[in-house]
Order: structure tokens, then C-alpha cells, then sequence
């Protein structure tokens, strides 16, 4: 018992937390910027799956892990790309096409994983840690916390820009006007669907980091379905954040403290309870929060609705 | 004095598939002036005005403006062409400030903000120069719809204007708030802008225009000095008749009280208090009218009466039994017949086909329905019946009621819950988006119900339907009946100040002035 209380434990806790937030954040953003543009999509589980497997394949190919973790992205792009094709230019039902993209992102790295490198079994070299200097010699919280890969440390990165892009940009401006009132921008002569897509676009590309994070910078290996619902809890991570990156960072590090003292805790035998208890943690939480939270009023006032151009 | 031709369109015409919504429109603007442009709903002035913003473009025709001819492919260059348009539904995006709103779209799109202090601090001396009372960091979801009017017109504005277009910019507005808008469009005029102003309100016309061009039927059939008219004129002009508002009709005969209304106060859905302490009562044989800007409780009173909002306190008695608090159905089945705001949300399912709209009331029951079957020849004779009855324009009961005019959907809608014979009858907006033959019709037909004996309250914005058939007319502000007043034209002042929330002089219940700002401007 005492053993929980330490900082030491503390400290790891965190560090777990924060790589194990990691795919979350990236997701959570991504899903942040498309429905600050309207667009709900719903396709991010399939879309991480797709970037996990991408990302494992061109690792295992090259050996390269940059060129893993660019594969990924292209795999977001390329899913995100097909996401916008059906919802915002033929105006499909963005909840139908997200889930089949779900659909296809498990169905096809399924099949191509089977197909290809089941038989194999060798995993890839993920993303070394590496020390921050300073940082890392603070004691306790430093050895633990600044000694991560790039890609999680990345994740500050890509919170900061992704705040600087939505509110300090014309840019951003736009995007968030075109999920609220659509017809606004138009008559102000942006083009919505360029909007749209764009924002559907990075978002999707994030998904697809936020996917090849778990078989680069996580486990060495792709398994399937190995997303294991972590996009539905991105999407539960933007309400609870209420649309804002910064939001949704901190809310996937605490999305990730769920997972970290899920482990910790099956560790420890001393709590006399099945430790599926202990996995259904993070999905317990994602309905209280969602629940709790509910937040309509921040939600963009077009969410989910097609513009109907002219 | 001649002014030099500002804009004209000559000839043009547009069309959506087969729907033709311009027909040959021919429009001269002159420079420095106010120019109205009045017709029905409908009559095709606010496609003419998107054509000339860059909104849509005319399928042929040509429009000339400072001398050279104009082609608009987006709002954009009608922007840059120093053409502005003010919405009637706003261009404004809730969640973003004021400023926001005005950068919206400006520059190149990957352009840092910074120079929001500059904004700001142009935007504060517009409003200033011009008596705006705009605030460049208010957020427009918190802003009163007349606020957010005003930042629309100081957007058009900032984007430098020589032409701004008001589309119905009164319909939102009280009586002071419109008048204050007349004097900024003069303003406007005497800054060296010129104005086209959108209405179908003949008063407002007649008062802020230097002249008028009448829309009908797509075309404009006649433009005008103001001084070279009158609102007789122009309302024939609008409709190709003679109205007659001033419908016949008897002195009232009032019998019993049918509604008594006491101490009603209500919560609406955001749980702020709608309605405080209303009492009043109907008598049979009388039509009672409420006035009032909307959003002052009218909406809350008719829901709360029909049973479709909690009740805080007080008590409602139909024909004596308190049906407070009572459900809907139990309302509906008590001869309480409801004519709602909104049709199209609560009066009827518009893919659906007359005859099924005609039955929402009994569709359970016989004679419609028989074993849980419906019956479909009972169903059908007893529309036949309605659509001959009320002239419903249609090509026969199967039509799907979305397919008809907004007059023809709203004598449906007034066919069906008269023919339930009701003691009782709620009416609210009665003739709303409706056009001038039907709305006749129906204020007719209402008048014929009273005469038979019924207890008609009828909720309305518009001034004109209430004098036309109200025995007694009722004005709400923020929640509360602040006194009666008989239907006489000759008191719509009166009406208007109590509208914005002053208390009638001789009102015993007088307790306080009005409110700073809400009175008369200066």
C-alpha cells in the first residue's frame, strides 16, 4: 500500500500517463480542428488504425522511423481525403461514412497485416527515449518525465501550434467561423469546402501520427484492431475539452492517467479485484465525462451539417 | 433636383429550374438617395438583392453601376465594388467578437493577427462617428438582436460602403428601435451613401424613403416619389387590388368567461422567468388580442396555456375547470382548439399529405380509425370537406402538405381545429408569411367564429392583423401585460411606447418609469 503513495510512484505514473495519452492527444486535436470546421468525424478509430499499420509497414521496410511516422500521416491524409470526398463534396451523412471508415481502416490493415507479416513475427525499432537535458536531471518527476521519445515529447509541439493555428491565424478564425455559421464565410468570399477540407485533412493526418505512434513509439509491433477504441475516446476527449487543443491536451493526459493506474494497479496485488475491472477503466470514464460534461454550448452550431452551397 | 443614376438593372431575369423568382426586373437607384424597395413576401425582393450582392447571379439582363457595366460572380467583389448588404438573417458568426467578425475572410488566409488594436480602435471611431453604440470585443451571442443589426450595418461600413442594402431590417426591431434605424439611414444619406431598404411595412415606407419601387408577382411595377403617393396606393399596387383591412364586422357581444387567466407565471427552457404574474380573461364572443415585441413571453403564454410548459404559479380555468398543469391531450380533448406560432414545427408534417395533416387530432379514434386500422375513406371525405370548405388551393387531399403556399398550409391548419368546434381558440401569428388573400380569409373566418359564440386570444406581432379583428387588445413587455387598449388606429403610439415597455399614464398598476433606453429617442 504504501508503495502508491511514494513519489517515485507518482512520477511514473505520470510519465505512463503522458506516452500512454500520446496517440490520444494527437487524435483529440485532430478531432478538435475538423469540428471546429463542422465536421464530425467519426472515422478517427479506422483512421489510427490505418496510420498504425502504415507507419509499422514503412518502419519495417526502410528501417527508417522518420520515414514510418511520414507514412502514417500520409495514411491519415489518405483516409481523411476519402472522409471529405464523400462528406463534404457529395454531402454524405458524415456518421454513416465514419463508420465505415472505421470499418474499412480495421478491415483492411486486418487483411494486409494477415497477408503480409503475421507469419514474420519480428516487430520494428521503436523510438529510442531520449533525455532532455536539465529537465531530466530534476529529481523524481525528471528522470521519469523527460526521459520520452520524440514523439511524445512532440505532442507540446503540436498542442502549441494547433492553439496558435486556431486562434491566432486568419486562417484559424475562418475555420472556426465555417463550423458555426458556414454561410458567413461564404459571403465573406472564403470558399467552405476548402475549409472543410483542410480541416478534415489535419485532423486525419494527426489521427494517422496519433496511430503510428502506438506501433513506433509504443509496442513494436502492429496487432490488430490494436487502436482498441482509442478513437471513440478521442471524440469523448474534445466534448469533455470543449473544442479547444489545449483542452484536449490535458484532458488526454488525464484520459491517460485512467490507462496508467489501470496498469499500475493490476500490478499490484494487493486490491483483492479482477483486474478487468481495472481495464474498463478508461471506458468508464469516457461515459461519466461525456455524461458530465454534455457541453452544448461550446459545440460549433454546425456540427455534423453539410453546407449546401448557394 | 436631378441626382446622378447610381445603379441600374435592366431586364433581369432568373429562374431555379422551373421556378422563375425574377421576371424582367427593371430598378434605377439614384445617387445619395433612400431608396425602398416594398412588396409581399414572396414578390421577389430579396432575390433581386442577392443578385445585386453577388450572391446569385441573373440568368440575362444587365446591370450598370457608376456608369460601367457590373457582373458579380461572389459577395466579394461586390465588397470590393463598395456594394454592402445588411441580411435579414445575419452574417454574423456567434461565437466570434465583433472585430472577428469584421476580419472574417480578410487577407491572406495563412496572415497572423495582429493588428487587432487597429481594429478596434477603427471600429470604436465608426460607432462613435455614427451613434452606433457598437463594442469591438463583444461577443455576438451575447448581443440583443438589435445590437448585432448595428454591428451588421458598421460592418458594411468598415468595408466601406457607397451602396448599403437593408433587408427587412425592421422586422426585428421595436417601434423606437426602428425609429432610431430611420435616422442612421438618413445618416447614411447625408454622409454621401445611398440606402436600399427592404419592407413590406407601408408606414415605414411612407416615413424613411426619398422614393419606392413596388415589387409584385417578380417584377417591379412601379417606382415612385414619396411624395407622390400614398399607403393606399401602394398597397393596392402590392397586392393588384384594393385591401380591405378594414374588414366589416359588428360589436362584439361578450357572454361568459371561456379562459380566466390568474397570477400565471412561467420558467422558459432556460429556466429564466418568461412570464410574471399574467391575468386575464376571454369571454365568449370576444377576440382578445395580445401585442408585443416577440420574445417578451408571448411564445411562453401559449405554451404554458396549452398545457406544453410548467406551470411556476398561478391558475388557468377553461369554461371554469382548472386545467393547470394538465397534460397536453387532456387540453386538446377539453374543446381547446390551437392555431401555433410555427406551423411548420407544430401545426404540421409537411412531407406528409393533407388529408393525414387534417386528422393529427383523432387519428386514434373513429371515425378515422376503426380496430386500429385506418380508415381511409372516412379520412379522405372529411379533407375533401376541409379544402372545399376553406378553398385550400390543392391539387386534391394526397398532396403533400409541404407542396403548398404558407396561406394554404395555414387555412389547413385553421380548417382542422375549427372543425373540432371549439370553445375555445388559441391563435398565435395568425397570418405569418402568409399572402394578403388568405390572410383576408382567415381574420374573416375568425370573426365569423366569434360572432358564433367562441373565445378567440390571438398572439401577434403584427399591429395591422390585431386592430383588424380585436375586440380588445392586450400589450406584453418582458413578461407581464402592462395594460388594454381598444383596437383604434388612432392610438399606435400609444400601442408602441407600451410595446417598448412603458406603462400607460392612466394605469392604476403604474409603479415605475420605463426603463433608461428603452424610451422615445432624443
Amino acid at each position: 500500500m504504501q508503495d502508491i503513495l511514494t513519489l517515485g510512484f507518482l512520477a511514473t505514473l505520470l510519465a505512463t500517463a503522458w506516452r500512454l495519452a500520446t496517440p490520444l492527444i494527437f487524435a483529440s486535436i485532430g478531432e478538435v480542428i475538423s469540428e471546429r470546421a463542422g465536421i464530425l468525424n467519426i472515422g478517427i478509430e479506422g483512421t489510427m488504425l490505418m496510420g498504425a499499420f502504415c507507419g509499422f509497414a514503412a518502419t519495417f521496410a526502410s528501417g527508417s522511423l522518420m520515414l514510418g511516422l511520414l507514412a502514417g500521416i500520409a495514411a491519415g491524409v489518405a483516409s481523411g481525403l476519402l472522409f471529405a470526398l464523400l462528406t463534404v463534396t457529395v454531402k454524405a451523412n458524415q456518421i454513416v461514412v465514419g463508420a465505415a471508415i472505421n470499418l474499412l481502416g480495421l478491415g483492411l490493415t486486418s487483411f494486409l497485416f494477415r497477408t503480409y507479416y503475421v507469419s514474420t513475427g519480428r516487430g520494428v525499432e521503436i523510438a529510442p527515449p531520449i533525455d532532455i537535458p536539465w529537465l531530466s536531471d530534476l529529481p523524481f518527476f525528471g528522470e521519469a518525465l523527460f526521459r520520452q521519445n520524440l514523439i511524445v515529447y512532440s505532442t507540446v509541439i503540436v498542442t502549441i501550434l494547433a492553439a496558435l493555428l486556431l486562434y491566432r491565424t486568419s486562417f484559424g478564425l475562418t475555420l472556426r467561423a465555417v463550423g458555426d455559421h458556414p454561410k458567413a464565410v461564404d459571403v465573406a468570399g472564403r470558399s467552405v469546402a476548402a475549409y472543410r477540407y483542410a480541416a478534415v485533412l489535419m485532423g486525419s493526418g494527426l489521427a494517422g501520427l496519433g496511430g503510428a505512434f502506438l506501433t513506433l513509439g509504443h509496442s513494436n509491433q502492429f496487432v490488430e484492431g490494436m487502436t482498441s477504441g482509442r478513437g471513440f475516446i478521442a471524440l469523448a476527449v474534445v466534448v469533455f475539452a470543449r473544442w479547444s487543443p489545449v483542452g484536449a491536451f490535458f484532458v488526454s493526459i488525464l484520459f491517460g492517467l485512467f490507462y496508467a493506474l489501470q496498469l499500475q494497479l493490476q500490478a499490484q496485488p494487493l486490491l483483492n479485484i479482477s483486474y478487468q475491472v481495472f481495464q474498463a477503466l478508461p471506458y468508464l470514464m469516457t461515459i461519466i465525462a461525456v455524461c458530465l460534461v454534455g457541453g452544448k454550448s461550446a459545440e460549433p452550431r454546425r456540427l455534423g451539417v453539410p453546407y449546401g452551397e448557394r | 433636383m436631378t441626382r446622378q443614376t447610381l445603379l441600374r438593372m435592366e431586364n433581369i431575369h432568373k429562374s431555379f429550374g422551373p421556378l422563375i423568382v425574377s421576371a424582367g426586373v427593371d430598378l434605377t437607384i439614384e445617387e445619395g438617395e433612400i431608396h425602398a424597395l416594398l412588396g409581399e413576401n414572396g414578390a421577389g425582393k430579396s432575390v433581386l438583392m442577392s443578385i445585386l450582392c453577388g450572391i446569385l447571379s441573373p440568368n440575362s439582363g444587365q446591370i450598370v453601376y457608376k456608369g460601367r457595366p457590373l457582373a458579380l460572380k461572389s459577395p466579394r467583389e461586390a465588397m470590393q465594388q463598395r456594394i454592402g448588404m445588411v441580411h435579414q438573417h445575419f452574417m454574423l458568426v456567434p461565437n466570434l467578437t465583433v472585430a472577428e467578425n469584421y476580419v472574417l475572410g480578410q487577407g491572406w488566409p495563412l496572415r497572423v493577427i495582429r493588428d487587432m488594436a487597429q481594429v478596434h480602435a477603427r471600429i470604436r471611431e465608426l460607432s462613435a462617428r455614427y451613434g452606433l453604440d457598437v463594442r469591438p470585443d463583444a461577443v455576438i451571442e451575447d448581443l440583443s438582436v438589435g445590437e448585432q443589426q448595428r454591428v451588421e450595418i458598421l460592418k458594411a461600413l468598415y468595408h466601406g460602403v457607397d451602396l448599403l442594402i437593408l433587408d427587412e431590417p425592421t422586422a426585428v426591431l421595436t417601434p423606437q428601435e426602428t425609429g432610431r434605424l430611420l435616422d442612421l439611414m438618413r445618416g447614411l444619406v447625408r454622409d454621401g451613401k445611398t440606402v436600399i431598404f427592404i419592407s413590406h411595412k407601408l408606414d415605414e415606407v411612407m416615413r424613411a424613403s426619398d422614393r419606392i419601387s413596388v415589387m409584385r408577382d417578380c417584377r417591379v411595377v412601379h417606382t415612385t416619389r414619396v411624395e407622390d403617393t400614398s399607403p393606399r396606393e401602394l398597397a393596392r399596387l402590392m397586392v393588384g387590388r384594393e385591401v380591405l383591412m378594414d374588414l366589416p364586422r359588428t360589436p362584439a357581444v361578450p357572454g361568459p368567461v371561456a379562459l380566466d387567466v390568474e397570477g400565471l407565471s412561467c420558467n422558459n427552457d432556460l429556466g429564466l422567468p418568461a412570464l410574471r404574474n399574467v391575468s386575464l380573461q376571454v369571454r365568449k364572443g370576444e377576440i382578445v388580442g395580445i401585442a408585443g415585441v416577440s420574445g417578451n413571453g408571448q411564445t411562453e403564454l401559449a405554451l404554458a396555456l396549452a398545457g406544453l410548459l410548467p406551470v411556476a404559479s398561478g391558475r388557468v380555468r377553461l369554461a371554469g375547470d382548472d386545467i393547470t398543469g394538465a397534460s397536453p391531450a387532456s387540453i386538446n380533448a377539453r374543446s381547446f382548439a390551437h392555431i401555433p406560432e410555427d406551423r411548420h414545427k407544430m401545426g404540421i408534417l409537411l412531407p406528409m399529405s393533407l388529408a393525414e395533416n387534417a386528422i393529427l387530432h383523432g387519428f386514434g379514434r373513429p371515425p378515422f380509425a376503426r380496430r386500429g386500422m385506418l380508415s381511409r375513406d372516412a379520412i379522405a371525405t372529411h379533407a375533401r370537406h376541409l379544402i372545399r370548405r376553406f378553398r385550400v388551393k390543392t391539387p386534391d387531399e394526397a398532396e403533400p402538405i409541404g407542396n403548398l403556399s404558407g396561406g394554404n398550409q395555414q387555412k389547413l391548419v385553421v380548417a382542422r381545429e375549427l372543425a373540432r368546434n371549439p370553445d375555445f381558440i388559441l391563435v398565435s401569428q395568425l397570418t405569418r408569411g402568409i399572402d394578403i388573400g388568405a390572410i383576408e380569409f382567415i381574420l374573416q373566418e375568425m370573426l365569423s367564429q366569434r360572432d358564433a359564440g367562441r373565445a378567440i386570444l390571438l398572439i401577434s406581432t403584427e399591429l395591422e392583423e390585431l386592430f383588424a379583428i380585436c375586440d380588445r387588445i392586450l400589450v406584453m413587455f418582458h413578461g407581464e401585460i402592462l395594460g388594454e387598449l381598444p383596437p383604434d388606429r388612432s392610438r399606435i403610439e400609444e400601442l408602441g411606447l407600451m410595446m417598448a415597455g412603458q406603462r400607460p399614464v392612466s394605469d392604476p398598476l403604474r409603479r415605475d418609469p420605463a426603463p433608461a433606453g428603452l424610451s422615445a429617442p432624443a
